[in-house]
């Protein structure tokens, strides 16, 4: 075995799974997890940890895995995690824990994230029971959202003793990780369930359906029901549209709407009643990881696949590997290309799409080469659908609600580093407070809110 | 889980439920809309809310079955509860914001058509509540299909009913009525609230755009979640895109294109069929219905 290689993972082949929405990659089993764990040095200061925002011990749970010690891995990560087969799966790995990893410098870092999957796989396969909290303290904190800011936070105040009510808009827990992430990168049933369920056995309450705002206002929940803190762990699920003319046809989605019909309404089954209209060739708008899966729903639905991104491969914000994948699978990247108008047939359907050609310039503020267009490249692409994937941005619902909450110029609600806001007892984190990044991001400032809580609910008691 | 409390049959489809959501009947407002699943397999609707009692814990909703879904509800009895039922979405009405003694100086009309009576009733109710007598224009196919017309007369001002094929009160349009009081009977409205089919909509908001009276109209696109993160519901209104379940569902009817919220409202038509085709007559139509669901494409 070479020391510098990852272990390989196995993957559904790309010809068959473009036609499914089945789970790409198999993961490792487990004499391919303890081979790769054996790989790590077990660093006496790993620099791995502090590339993960909720600084799992690795190389802790690492050594584990190579000592075949699995259910002591899962406990490992537990203290620090409670979505091990989600984040195993969905963090962006290459940017965080295993950039870090020190053997990257000569080959390939440890698969830091493929073995914390195996770990949260086996230990749901195996049904570890994880739920070790502290006595019960009596005290109410309300969480606001089900995302993974949301159900981090109130995992770990249910641990410390509180009494967690979790309250969501939808008709079911997850947030992104239910209605965005695609089933083929992210089980439902399986993973995302049973993760949620662990949650719930920690004695946290979920009412769905439940819209804060509109059902009841934070400062009800805290003058009239009782609670002591708020969470709030909205997200950022607005979408951002082009404003191009043509936007507003019969076949032009947001990102959202379209993945949130697929996966949260589960519109590619048959059995289920929401229907998802999608044509022969279809147009997805962005170059992020939503683009990505909308680009890859939309192959599984029978359709000729296209990514439209004004600036070039190097410049994707996506993760390498859904790139790779979507590029196995066969989506094609139309790059340097930008729409301008969406053009419609006599009945208000999308019948094509005006696109110019792009060129990059000079570098921007942000170091960025920004997007220019070329004179006279104007063409029309043959499309029938487009999906705009943006990006996203903080719902204005629950700020528009709550007196004293302050936003900045990105309708983010401004808190500090530990999730405190400008509202005594309310605090919040996340994409409502970062706008849109990734799960672990989100789980990180979840559980760093958890701890203000904890504390400023101690201190006022004494 | 939210309970079935009352399940009455007002037309041959026309239904009225009462449903326990506690939560939902102790901030609803007149103009706001829920969204019910009824199932796990089930599709979100938009309904608006008819009355609701925060005493009781219970919503009044009123639904049309009209596709595979209304049906589907159709069969939920008494006793029985549907799985998801979220709200009151949306803004309510404005004119619960207003001064309520300016309110009493102004005149209201509402024009209402089929099943659009449900959610101007608590509307009407509302003002009537706080001393408003509100004139309103109900127009219905005929009389077997003319719903809430009690409920309707206990809280408005004068009650007009048009009927298209004058099998009650007045033969022809709601539109035909709304001229009549303004150019033969002396009458004077300072405001329309037109809630019903989008076509009515249109053609109420241009007849009362030839008087010069401000139109609100509440509007009924294809919604998903009903909280702003899809934008399926969008319509554009003067020369914005608005998105209906946070910015709406009501607008001024003299700056919304109605034209392309009919021909976005159209988006599924062909699914629908199928599946209420599907529905009524078991799965026997092999071809997947295409050709013979009815659908406009």
């Amino acid at each position: 075995m070479d020391r510098m290689k990852k272990v390989p993972v196995r993957e559904q082949e790309a010809d068959i799974r473009n036609k499914n929405f089945e789970e790409v990659c198999y993961g490792y089993n487990e004499e391919e997890a303890v081979a790769e764990a054996a790989r790590c040095l077990n660093c006496k200061k790993p620099l791995c940890v502090a590339g993960c925002p909720v600084s799992i011990d690795i190389p802790g749970f690492i050594q584990c895995v190579k000592n075949k010690e699995f259910e002591e891995a899962a406990k490992v990560i537990a203290k620090y995690s409670a979505l091990p087969a989600v984040c195993g799966r969905v963090c962006p790995q290459e940017t965080q824990c295993e950039q870090k990893c020190v053997l990257d410098i000569k080959g390939e870092a440890v698969a830091i994230g493929k073995l914390e999957r195996f770990v949260g796989d086996w230990s749901r396969e195996n049904n570890i029971d994880l739920s070790v909290t502290a006595e019960k303290n009596g005290k109410k904190v309300a969480i606001i959202g089900s995302g993974p800011a949301g159900l981090t936070c109130a995992g770990d105040l249910a641990k410390m003793g509180y009494d967690v009510t979790i309250f969501e808009a939808l008709h079911e827990t997850g947030g992104v990780l239910v209605y965005g992430i695609p089933e083929f990168r992210l089980p439902k049933d399986t993973v995302v369930k049973t993760e949620i369920d662990n949650i719930e056995k920690l004695g946290v309450k979920i009412e769905t359906n439940v819209i804060i705002g509109k059902t009841v206002t934070i400062d009800e929940l805290l003058e009239e029901e009782g609670f002591e803190a708020v969470f709030i762990g909205s997200g950022a699920g607005l979408p951002i549209f082009m404003g191009i003319p043509g936007e507003n046809a019969n076949g032009v989605f947001s990102s959202n709407e379209f993945l949130t019909r697929v996966n949260l309404m589960k519109a590619y089954k048959k059995e289920y009643s929401t229907p998802v209209k999608i044509g022969k060739k279809v147009a997805v708008i962005g170059g992020g990881n939503v683009a990505m899966d909308a680009v890859r729903t939309s192959l599984r639905l029978g359709s000729e696949a296209h990514i439209i991104y004004r600036r070039s491969e190097a410049e994707l914000p996506a993760r390498l590997e859904e790139v790779h994948h979507a590029k196995e699978e066969g989506v094609i990247f139309d790059l340097l290309t930008n729409p301008v108008e969406i053009l419609i047939d006599e009945n208000g359907w999308v019948n094509g799409m005006k696109c110019v050609k792009m060129e990059l310039g000079e570098a921007d503020a942000s170091g960025r080469r920004r997007p220019q267009i070329i004179e006279g490249s104007e063409f029309v692409m043959d499309v029938d659908t487009v999906i705009m994937a943006l990006g996203t941005s903080p719902n204005p619902l629950i700020c528009s609600t709550t007196v004293g909450l302050d936003l900045n110029k990105y309708r983010c609600i401004c808190a500090d580093e530990t999730g405190r806001t400008a509202k005594p007892r309310v605090y919040a984190g996340g994409d409502a407070v970062i706008g849109a990044a990734t799960v672990i991001l989100a789980m990180g400032a979840g559980k760093e809110a958890a701890k203000a809580i904890d504390e400023d609910i101690r201190n006022s008691v004494n | 889980m939210f309970k079935i409390l009352k399940k009455e049959l007002l037309t041959e489809d026309i239904y009225l439920m009462d449903i326990e959501a506690p939560r939902v009947a102790k901030s609803a407002k007149p103009g706001q809309f829920i969204i019910v699943k009824t199932d796990e397999r089930g599709e979100r609707i938009p309904l608006t809310i008819c009355d609701y009692d925060a005493d009781k814990g219970s919503v009044t909703i009123v639904f049309q079955k009209i596709g595979n879904s209304t049906l589907e509800m159709t069969n939920y009895e008494v006793g029985d509860s549907f799985k998801d039922f979220v709200g009151p979405l949306g803004q309510p009405s404005e004119f619960i914001y207003e001064n309520i003694e300016e309110l009493k100086n102004k005149r209201f009309l509402f024009i209402a058509g089929g099943v659009g009576t449900a959610p101007v009733y608590p509307q009407v109710k509302w003002l009537n509540q706080n001393g408003i007598k509100a004139d309103v224009i109900i127009g219905t196919r005929s009389k077997s299909t003319l719903i809430l017309e009690e409920e309707m007369k206990a809280v408005a001002g004068e009650l007009y009913v048009a009927t298209d094929d004058g099998s009650y009160g007045f033969k022809g349009l709601v539109t035909d009525v709304f001229k009549d009081l303004l150019d033969n009977k002396g009458k004077k409205y300072d405001h329309v609230v037109a809630i019903g089919p989008m076509i009515m909509m249109k053609f109420a908001a241009l007849a009362t755009k030839a008087y010069n009276i401000p139109t609100t109209v509440s509007l009924n696109p294809i919604m998903v979640d009903g909280t702003g993160m899809c934008g399926a519901c969008r319509v554009t209104v003067g020369d914005e895109v608005k998105f209906a379940c946070v910015d709406g569902p009501e607008f001024d009817g003299h700056l919304v294109n109605f034209d392309e919220a009919m021909r976005r409202s159209r988006m599924y038509k062909t699914e629908e069929g199928k599946a209420q085709l599907k529905t009524e007559e078991g799965d026997t139509h092999h071809h997947k219905g295409e050709g013979s669901c009815g659908g406009d494409h």
